[in-house]
């Protein structure tokens, strides 16, 4: 019965990670990054439901709290690459290279 | 035949103080290598006064040994403690007593001599301080050589002579030759110290100690075998050192150094460490019969190589080095020979001493007037401009040649008459080897001083300033009397025999044995024929091409050519192998490794393209990797 709820998250899973290896724009990217994490907390909260126990859900509340530093970090980041690339393609950002 | 005498404690007196002869030269040396430039004004100075001091010392303490009875004279003086370490325990300590005494004398003195003539001779040489320090050290050693009272003290020595002897003969760096000089006398003498070292390590297991004064006695009570064994062994080092055949090929390379280092090798040091080590050893000798044959055998095998070599050099020095050569083989035959020979030997190495030295430093004084030329047939009729040291350089010849009554008639004579007496084969051997003695030391003689001038335009020879010709002086007086105030009455023998022993019989001697008049009339055959080549006749001034015989005797025997095929290629090809092993097969593995990790790395670098997008693949790649895998194993 919570078959559909994982189905659900792997499809959200799939579809975050096919966006963050094709897209190039870094916003984009992100949210597909975020995509996944929200498709991860699914799946813990459907485990946690199907075992009856609330571990599943507590790591949900850590991913959503490192989720949330992260969104602080990663766009500061991007904003930085776009002020002095004027391109907010990860394809730019390619200067730490052989 | 009587044993020596047996060895005596001693301590105080001047005998007490004889470890100054050696400190002196050492600390001159010491001062003038450590004093830099500052010492380059007086540092020669030093030198003579250092070698002088030593002189002086050695003088009292002979004086303070005679004071002895005759069987009180060998004095052994403890110094320290040099190797308390278990079974091995070494006493540094001197030993007093007549045979070392004669040698230390014979050092300083003529070192002394040779130190005094260097200062004119090496005026305008800018490496002069450096010289005298050498020439110190080099005395320093040879002292340490004779006075020791143990095989290792002795052992120090006699590498501190070859360590003096390689710096010296290479002194003049900057010419190629002289630095292959050096390495081949040092490189030759290892081998002859190897057997040195060998023979040493036998003693000790025989033994149990390497003091004279417990070895020497306790001699004969080793087994045969055993004796012959350190006798060859300690033979072996004898030949590197005394440059006797097999090891003879350093000798005459050795005249690259400077003149008066060639007089210091020859006449005072070096070369007679060989002597005094077979003589030292004695008692060890006599009970080795085998080894006594083999160090006679040597001894006349170079004494005749050394003489033909010697007939056929045009190079005065190397001419001079070929007889002594067959100088200290006369001297190794007779140490061959028991206590009789021994007396001979030393009293021969001490006239040696004298007309040797005498010769170096007048083919020295020819060089300095000819400007360094050392060609013979460039020379020619010198005579009657350099009267001193022509007459210097006479009396130094008619002694070597064994000249009625002068120094090497009585010491040669006696030589050959013991071996005659020992071994009639070995005696006449001997006897040829004074006939070309005759010819070769004439021709050498006649081409110099007689005959028609042949120098080159530029010559404007002129006799040596009187620091140079005054030590000449003194020791052809030596080269004169010496001989005869040793031999005469068995005055030497009979002061000798503390330290060797006394034979059965003294040797009586008959001014008109047979032997003698061969040898004589041999000797006047060798001078007649020199006299009729060179004296009378031209001298070409370029060398004939001459026989097959002549050839050989130029070519040193074949001595280089033979240590070349045998030694030095077989070396080579080894090393070549060695190098291509370590350039191929070392460096091969070392440097592949690090070439397959860096063309490795070089390749794998290309995945860090930079495209975030490939590691993101690149990483989901691996995750699903991963998951796969962990499928795969979950369901086997």
């Amino acid at each position: 019965m919570t078959t559909h709820y994982l189905v659900l998250s792997a499809l959200l899973f799939a579809i975050g990670a096919v966006g963050v290896l094709v897209r190039r724009n870094a916003i984009v990217v992100f949210m597909c990054v975020e995509l996944m994490l929200n498709a991860c907390n699914l799946a813990f909260v459907t485990f946690a439901r199907q075992h009856g126990n609330l571990q599943g859900q507590i790591i949900a509340f850590f991913v959503m709290i490192v989720a949330a530093a992260e969104v602080v970090v990663g766009l500061a980041i991007i904003v930085t690459i776009f002020r002095t690339r004027r391109s907010a393609s990860v394809d730019d950002a390619n200067l730490l290279k052989y | 035949m009587e044993t020596a005498a047996d060895f005596v404690q001693h301590s105080g007196g001047v005998i007490g103080a004889s470890w100054l002869t050696i400190a002196l030269p050492l600390l001159g040396a010491a001062i003038l290598l450590l004093g830099g430039r500052r010492t380059d004004r007086w540092g020669h100075l030093l030198g003579v006064a250092m070698s002088l001091a030593s002189f002086v010392v050695a003088v009292l303490v002979f004086f303070e040994l005679l004071g002895f009875g005759a069987d009180q004279r060998r004095r052994v003086v403890e110094l320290y403690d040099f190797l308390p370490s278990g079974s091995l325990h070494v006493e540094m300590g001197l030993l007093l007593d007549p045979l070392s005494i004669s040698f230390v004398l014979l050092i300083t003195g003529v070192g002394s001599l040779i130190h005094i003539y260097s200062i004119g001779y090496m005026a305008h040489d800018p490496g002069r301080r450096r010289f005298f320090a050498y020439l110190n050290l080099f005395v320093a050693a040879m002292l340490l050589l004779v006075l020791a009272d143990n095989y290792l003290g002795l052992y120090i020595g006699w590498e501190g002579v070859g360590l003096a002897s390689y710096l010296l003969i290479g002194f003049w760096q900057h010419k190629p030759s002289a630095a292959a000089a050096a390495k081949k006398a040092f490189i030759v003498n290892r081998v002859g110290d190897m057997g040195l070292a060998l023979g040493i390590f036998v003693v000790f297991t025989t033994f149990g100690t390497i003091a004279f004064n417990q070895v020497l006695p306790a001699a004969h009570g080793a087994s045969e075998g055993t004796l012959t064994l350190i006798g060859l062994a300690l033979l072996l080092g004898a030949c590197g050192k005394s440059a006797q055949l097999p090891l003879q090929s350093w000798l005459l390379d050795a005249m690259e150094g400077p003149t008066p280092v060639s007089a210091l090798i020859h006449a005072a040091t070096m070369v007679t460490a060989g002597v005094y080590l077979v003589v030292r050893s004695g008692p060890i000798f006599e009970a080795a019969p085998t080894a006594q044959l083999v160090v006679t055998i040597v001894g006349v095998a170079t004494l005749l190589a050394g003489a033909i070599i010697g007939t056929a050099k045009d190079d005065i020095k190397k001419a001079l080095a070929g007889s002594t050569m067959s100088q200290i083989g006369y001297m190794m035959l007779a140490a061959g020979l028991g206590p009789v020979g021994y007396a001979f030997a030393i009293a021969h190495l001490i006239a040696h001493g004298f007309f040797k030295a005498s010769m170096f430093l007048g083919a020295g004084s020819v060089m300095h007037a000819m400007n360094d030329e050392v060609d013979m047939r460039k020379f020619g009729g010198l005579a009657s401009v350099m009267k001193i040291t022509w007459i210097t350089f006479g009396l130094g010849y008619l002694a070597i040649i064994g000249f009625p009554l002068l120094s090497g008639y009585w010491t040669k004579d006696g030589i050959i008459e013991t071996a005659m007496e020992h071994n009639p084969i070995l005696g006449w051997l001997a006897v040829i080897g004074a006939g070309i003695t005759g010819f070769y030391m004439s021709r050498l003689f006649f081409m110099t001083f007689h005959g028609r001038r042949r120098w080159d335009a530029d010559a404007h020879p002129h006799e040596s300033p009187a620091v140079m010709t005054w030590p000449l002086i003194i020791l052809s007086i030596g080269s004169v009397f010496g001989g005869g105030f040793l031999i005469v009455g068995n005055r030497f023998m009979e002061f000798l025999a503390p330290a060797v022993g006394r034979p059965e019989e003294m040797p009586s001697f008959h001014p008109f044995s047979l032997t003698g008049l061969v040898t004589l009339a041999l000797v006047a055959v060798g001078v007649a024929y020199a006299w009729m080549r060179y004296g009378r006749s031209e001298v070409p001034a370029v060398a004939p091409r001459g026989s097959f015989l002549t050839t050989f005797a130029r070519r040193d025997l074949y001595g280089d050519a033979l240590n070349e095929a045998l030694f030095m290629r077989p070396g080579q090809w080894l090393t070549r192998l060695a190098v291509f092993f370590d350039n191929r097969g070392v460096d091969g593995l070392v440097n592949g490794l690090a070439a397959l990790v860096g063309g490795t790395s070089g390749r794998l670098r290309r995945i860090q393209t930079g495209y975030v997008r490939s590691y993101a693949l690149s990483i989901f790649f691996g995750a699903a990797l991963l998951v796969g895998a962990w499928f795969v194993v979950g369901n086997l």
